[in-house]
C-alpha cells in the first residue's frame, strides 16, 4: 500500500497529527503496534489540560502547551469528547511556597495565561472548599481543564479516518527500507506500507523507530507514573485540579477530578529501564496518600477502585523534540512528548504540518473535509425522560450492562462498530467495567456482545490484543 | 494405621484422629461430640461426596447433581461422563439425566430447567 | 414514560427479593419485583454446588434448586415480575409514593410507583483495586464470582493453572469447581491466620484435592505482561511481610475471593443512611431504612453466609412492609450497639413490643464463647456458642418477656458482646 504520509504511533501525538493532516489531499497511514489506538502512554495519562504556567516560553513544549490549550473548545465542539475547563490551582502551605507561587504567576502572565490569579487563603478556599484549611494561599488558573485522554485520541482517530486516513493496527515496525522517493515500512507480520514522508510519533519507542529509519540517535527514558483511581462517591471529589508546590524533596502528588466524575491521586515519577514495565508497587501507596491527605484531608485509601501506571516518554533536557530529521530524508521526529503532551497535541499537529510544508509536501485543502464526527449516545448524560425517547428509538439502549457507570448495550455495540473490539477498547470507549466493581458483573456481558457483533469466538476475545485472551477453553 | 480429619459436622472443626489397630478395633479421638466419631469412621471406610456439575445442552448448560453422595473413587469418571453428555431435549428440574451410575445406585439429576421451560 | 402502580416494589429478584415479595403478596397487597437479569434467582443460579436450604427446606439443595423452588412460588402467586429491567434511581417520594425509574430493552424506560419499597439488590465482590495487589495488569485475573458465572452458566474455562487469593467460601468452592473442570489449582492464599470460609469447604474443596492453603500469606506481586505468568507470595510475620521468604507460584489465572460488599449505590443516591461498618443501610427494628417506607433485607443489608437466613430476614422485611402499608408500625425504637468483639449488629434498633431477631459478626475466633445481651448494663440474655469466627454469622433472638425485665430503664440501649 502506497501513502504520501505514514505516521508511526497512534497515541495522542500521532492521532493529532493524523487528524490535522486529514484536512489536506494526502493519502495517510496511521500505524500502531497495539490492537487499538491510545493503548500506550496516552491510555494512562492523568487527563489534565494544563494552563500554561509551569514552564517558561523558551521551551517548545511550553509554547505548544499554550497554543494547544486554546484549541480544545473548538475541538470539543467538533469531536464531542469529555472535556471541562474546571480550572487548576497550586496550593501553598508554607511561606516559601508562596514565593514559588509568585514565580509561577509571573511565568503564567508572561506566557499569556488568561485569567490567572494569586489567591489569598480565603480566596483559595472559596475556589476549592475541599482543601485542608491549613492552606495559606495559592494560584488559580481557570483556563486549565480535564479530559478523558483515550476518548480524545479515539475521537481524533475517528475524525481522521472519516477524512480518509487509513489505520493499521497490530503493525509493529520491524524494518524500514529507503527506496527511491519513499520508505518501505516492513512490519513483523503482514503487508508492508510505503510512504513518501514518515512521522515518528512512537512515544516510548520513538528512539527505536528513529534507529530503524537510521535517523538521529537519542534515548527515551521511560518515567513511570503510578496513579490511583478513587470512587465517584468519594467525599474528597474536588472542583479543581490541585497541584502542590513542587519542592526539592518531592515532586508531590496531584489531586485530580476526572471529567467523568471519579477522581485520581498521583502520579509518581520514577525513571525506569524497561519500556513495557507498567507494574504498580505498594511502596509508594502510603507516601502518596499521606501527601494527598495533607492537601485534601477527606481523601481515603478506602475509596480506591484501582491503580495503574503509565510511562512518560522523556528525553534528556526535558523538552519536546519535534523537528525534521537531518539524517533520514523526509522523516519528522515527534519525540520526548511527555507532559504537557496531551495539552500540546493539537498544536503539535499544526507544528508538524508546517514542518511537512518545509519538506515540500504539497498541502491542498480537501473540499469534502468534515471536522465533525457523529456523537455517541451515553445514557449517563441523559435524564430519564430523554432516555425514554432514546430507548423508544432503539431498545438496546434500555439494557443497562454496566451498572456502576450506567453503560447500555447500545453503547457497547456502538463502540464495536467504531472499531473497538477488545475488552479494554470497549471499556475505554464506553466506561464499561471502569467503575467500582471493575467488571465483576459486566465482563461476561461485554464479552458476549463483542462476540455477537464481531463474530469472534469466545477464545478470540482479548483484553487488549493477541496474547491477552480472556477465556481459554470450553467444558 | 492412623489418619487425621477435620470434622465438618459443625463450625467448631474438631481435629479428629482415627486409629485402626485391627478391623474391629478402630478408635476416634479429638471429637467433642458423637457426630465427630461417625464422621471420622465414614471418611475412613467409605468417603462419599455429592457431585455437582453442568451438562451441555442445546440452549446453554444444565446444572446437575448426584441425588445422593457417591464414593469418592467414582467422581473422576462420573464427571467425564457428565461432561460428555449433550442434552437435546427440554429438561425440567428433577429429571434424571443418568440412571444408577456404574451400579452405585446413584442417579444424576437436573437441578435446573432448560431455558424457557420454567416461566409459566 | 409508562407508569405502574403497586403497594410494594421489590428491587432485585434473588433469594431476598423473592421471599420478601411473596410475604407481601400473601397478605393481599400487590407486589412487584424488578430484576435486571432474564431469570429470577440472582447469584444462586451460578452456585450450582450443594448445601443450600437445610433450614428452609430441610434438605440439601443446589443454588438453582433453591432459586427454582422460590421462582415457582413467585409465578404461582400474583407477584408481578419485570425481568431484564434495571432500577436506575429511587426518586424522591411524592407524598407517600416512591418512584423507581427502571430501564429495560423489553419494556423501555418506565416508572414503578409504590407505597413501600424493599431493597434486595444483594452484594458485589471486592476486587484487585480494593486490596491493592501490586504488579502488572495482564489478562487472566478475575474475581471468583465472575469465574463461577463463566464456568457454571456458560461453560467457559478462563485458564488451566489457577491460584486463588482469599479463602472465602466462593474461593474455596471455585477451587473445587476448577479442579472438577480439569484445571490445576496450585494454591489458595489467605492473609488472615485462619480461613475465611467454613470448615466443610476447607475439607471438601481443598483437602480432598490436596490444594495447599497458605494462611498469613499475601500475593505481593502479579507477574506477566500479556497473560499472568506467576504470582509472588510472601508470608506475614506478626502482620508484616517477611520479604526474604517470598516465593513464586506459576499460574495462568488468578481468582480473587477477597470479600463481598453490600451493593448500595442506589440506596446511597436515594439519600438512605448507610452504616460505614459493613456498608449496608442503617435499619430499625422493622428493617426499615432511614427513608420512610423503604426496607432492606438480604445481602444488601449485610452479607450473609447462609441463604436460609436471607430468606428468613427477607420474610420479616416483607411482613413489616405489610404492617407499614396497614399503618401498623408504631413501636418506639431504641438504639442497638456492637459490644466487645462484635463487628456489627443488624438491625441497629430494637423495640419492646416484638420478638427481636439480631444478626451479628464476631471479630474473634474462639471456642466456647458466650453471647451476652445487655440493656444499660443489665444482662438480659446469655447464649453459649460452641465456636465463633468472623466467617460465621451469629443469630440471636429475644422474646418479649426477656426484654420486659428492663422496661423501666431510662433511655434503654441494647448492647451485644462476645465474651
Amino acid at each position: 500500500m502506497k501513502y504520501d504520509v505514514a505516521i508511526i504511533g497512534a497515541g495522542v501525538s500521532g492521532a493529532a497529527v493524523a487528524r490535522t493532516l486529514s484536512r489536506y489531499n494526502l493519502k495517510i497511514a496511521l500505524i500502531d503496534k497495539e490492537a487499538d489506538v491510545s493503548f500506550g502512554t496516552s491510555k494512562a495519562n492523568s487527563g489534565i489540560i494544563h494552563a500554561g504556567f509551569h514552564t517558561g516560553r523558551k521551551y517548545l513544549k511550553s509554547r505548544l502547551e499554550i497554543q494547544g490549550n486554546l484549541m480544545f473548545d473548538e475541538l470539543q465542539r467538533e469531536l464531542g469528547f469529555p472535556f471541562r475547563r474546571c480550572g487548576v490551582i497550586v496550593v501553598a502551605f508554607e511561606e516559601e511556597d508562596l514565593r514559588h507561587v509568585q514565580d509561577l504567576y509571573r511565568q503564567g502572565v508572561d506566557n499569556g495565561v488568561i485569567g490567572i490569579e494569586i489567591c489569598s487563603r480565603e480566596r483559595i478556599l472559596a475556589v476549592e472548599p475541599k482543601l485542608n484549611p491549613d492552606v495559606i494561599g495559592g494560584l488559580h488558573a481557570p483556563n486549565g481543564g480535564i479530559i478523558e485522554p483515550y476518548r480524545f485520541v479515539f475521537s481524533l482517530v475517528e475524525s481522521a479516518r472519516k477524512n480518509g486516513v487509513e489505520l493499521h493496527l497490530n503493525f509493529r515496525v520491524k524494518e524500514a527500507v529507503r527506496k527511491s522517493g519513499y520508505y518501505e515500512i516492513i512490519p513483523e507480520r503482514g503487508q508492508p506500507v510505503e510512504a513518501a514522508y514518515v512521522i515518528n510519533a512512537a512515544g516510548i519507542f520513538a528512539d527505536e523507530i528513529s534507529r530503524i529509519f537510521r535517523a538521529e540517535s537519542f534515548k527515551i527514558i521511560p518515567r513511570k507514573g503510578e496513579e490511583y483511581l478513587l470512587d465517584r462517591m468519594s467525599p474528597a471529589f474536588p472542583n479543581k485540579v490541585i497541584f502542590p508546590v513542587p519542592s526539592a524533596r518531592s515532586k508531590g502528588t496531584l489531586v485530580i477530578p476526572t471529567v467523568e466524575g471519579t477522581m485520581m491521586v498521583g502520579p509518581t515519577a520514577v525513571e525506569i529501564d524497561d519500556k513495557e514495565d507498567t507494574s504498580t508497587s505498594s511502596e509508594n501507596l502510603h507516601m502518596i496518600f499521606d501527601f494527598a491527605r495533607r492537601i485534601v484531608p477527606s481523601i481515603s485509601q478506602k475509596d480506591i477502585i484501582t491503580s495503574f501506571a503509565g510511562l512518560r516518554p522523556a528525553l534528556e533536557g526535558g523538552d519536546f523534540y519535534i523537528d525534521i530529521s537531518e539524517k533520514a530524508e523526509n522523516f519528522i521526529q515527534v519525540a520526548g512528548i511527555q507532559s504537557p503532551g496531551l495539552t500540546a497535541a493539537p498544536a503539535i499537529g499544526e507544528y508538524v504540518k508546517d514542518l511537512l510544508k518545509k519538506l515540500d509536501c504539497k498541502l491542498t485543502e480537501k473540499k469534502e473535509y468534515d471536522p465533525f464526527i457523529e456523537k455517541v449516545i451515553q445514557m449517563r448524560d441523559h435524564t430519564h425522560f430523554e432516555s425514554d425517547e432514546i430507548v423508544r428509538g432503539n431498545a438496546v439502549y434500555g439494557n443497562i450492562v454496566c451498572r456502576c457507570e450506567k453503560v447500555s448495550e447500545g453503547e457497547i455495540i456502538e463502540a464495536v462498530k467504531r472499531g473497538h473490539t477488545t475488552l479494554d477498547g470497549v471499556k475505554f470507549f464506553t466506561r464499561t467495567g471502569m467503575g467500582r466493581c471493575q467488571g465483576g458483573f459486566c465482563t461476561y456481558k461485554a464479552i458476549r456482545i463483542i462476540m455477537r457483533e464481531t463474530g469472534l469466538t469466545f477464545d478470540q476475545v482479548t483484553k487488549r490484543g493477541e496474547g491477552t485472551e480472556i477465556l481459554k477453553s470450553h467444558l | 494405621m492412623k489418619k487425621e480429619y477435620i470434622c465438618i459436622a459443625c463450625p467448631v472443626g474438631c481435629h479428629l484422629v482415627l486409629e485402626e489397630k485391627s478391623k474391629d478395633d478402630i478408635k476416634v479421638t479429638g471429637n467433642r461430640c458423637s457426630r465427630g466419631e461417625s464422621y471420622a469412621r465414614e471418611e475412613y471406610s467409605e468417603p462419599k461426596r455429592t457431585v455437582t456439575a453442568t451438562c451441555s445442552a442445546d440452549n446453554g448448560r444444565i446444572p446437575v447433581k448426584t441425588n445422593r453422595p457417591i464414593l469418592k473413587e467414582h467422581i473422576d469418571s462420573l464427571l467425564k461422563e457428565i461432561y460428555s453428555i449433550n442434552i437435546d431435549t427440554l429438561v425440567e428440574r428433577g429429571d434424571v439425566i443418568i440412571k444408577n451410575y456404574a451400579d452405585t445406585g446413584v442417579d444424576v439429576v437436573a437441578t435446573g430447567s432448560s431455558a424457557g421451560k420454567i416461566k409459566s | 414514560m409508562k407508569e405502574y402502580f403497586f403497594d410494594c416494589a421489590v428491587i432485585g429478584g434473588g433469594a431476598a427479593g423473592m421471599a420478601a415479595a411473596l410475604e407481601v403478596e400473601k397478605s393481599g397487597f400487590r407486589a412487584v419485583i424488578v430484576e435486571r437479569e432474564n431469570t429470577l434467582g440472582g447469584i444462586l443460579l451460578q452456585c450450582i454446588h450443594n448445601g443450600f436450604g437445610l433450614h428452609e427446606f430441610k434438605e440439601e439443595l443446589s443454588g438453582p434448586e433453591y432459586a427454582g423452588n422460590f421462582s415457582e412460588m413467585i409465578y404461582a402467586s400474583g407477584v408481578k415480575v419485570f425481568l431484564e429491567s434495571t432500577v436506575m434511581e429511587i426518586g424522591e417520594a411524592q407524598g407517600k409514593i416512591h418512584e423507581l425509574y427502571c430501564y429495560s430493552a423489553v419494556y423501555g424506560v418506565f416508572t414503578v410507583k409504590a407505597k413501600s419499597v424493599i431493597l434486595a439488590m444483594g452484594c458485589r465482590e471486592r476486587n484487585r483495586g480494593n486490596i491493592g495487589i501490586p504488579g502488572t495488569r495482564p489478562a487472566g485475573i478475575m474475581t471468583a464470582g465472575l469465574a463461577q458465572r463463566l464456568v457454571n452458566i456458560d461453560g467457559y474455562i478462563p485458564g488451566k493453572e489457577i491460584v486463588i487469593v482469599g479463602s472465602g467460601d466462593i474461593g474455596l468452592i471455585m477451587a473445587r469447581r476448577m479442579t472438577w473442570s480439569g484445571c490445576k489449582v496450585h494454591a489458595v492464599i489467605e492473609i488472615q491466620p485462619y480461613p475465611s470460609g467454613i470448615t466443610r469447604n476447607i475439607v471438601q474443596c481443598l483437602e480432598d484435592f490436596s490444594i495447599p492453603l497458605y494462611l498469613s500469606h499475601i500475593v505481593s506481586s502479579i507477574n506477566g505482561k500479556d497473560r499472568i505468568e506467576s504470582v509472588d507470595v510472601t508470608p506475614l510475620r506478626d502482620g508484616i511481610a517477611d520479604e526474604e521468604k517470598t516465593f513464586r507460584i506459576g499460574c495462568d489465572t488468578l481468582l480473587l475471593s477477597v470479600g463481598l460488599v453490600p451493593e448500595n449505590e442506589l440506596s446511597r443516591k436515594a439519600g438512605i443512611r448507610l452504616n460505614p461498618q459493613g456498608s449496608g443501610p442503617f435499619v430499625d427494628s422493622y428493617l426499615m431504612t432511614s427513608r420512610d417506607g423503604i426496607f432492606a433485607c438480604g445481602n444488601v443489608l449485610h452479607v450473609h453466609d447462609l441463604v436460609d437466613f436471607v430468606t428468613k430476614e427477607s420474610r420479616t422485611a416483607g411482613a413489616n412492609a405489610v404492617k407499614y402499608l396497614k399503618s401498623a408500625l408504631s413501636a418506639r425504637q431504641y438504639k442497638v450497639v456492637s459490644g466487645s468483639n462484635v463487628r456489627y449488629v443488624v438491625p441497629q434498633k430494637f423495640n419492646f413490643e416484638d420478638v427481636s431477631q439480631f444478626y451479628l459478626r464476631s471479630m474473634i475466633v474462639k471456642n466456647d464463647a458466650q453471647i451476652e445481651v445487655k440493656i444499660n448494663n443489665h444482662l438480659i440474655k446469655s447464649v453459649k456458642q460452641n465456636h465463633v469466627q468472623p466467617s460465621e454469622m451469629i443469630s440471636v433472638s429475644l422474646k418479649k418477656e426477656e426484654l420486659a425485665k428492663v422496661t423501666s430503664v431510662n433511655d434503654p440501649e441494647l448492647e451485644i458482646s462476645i465474651i
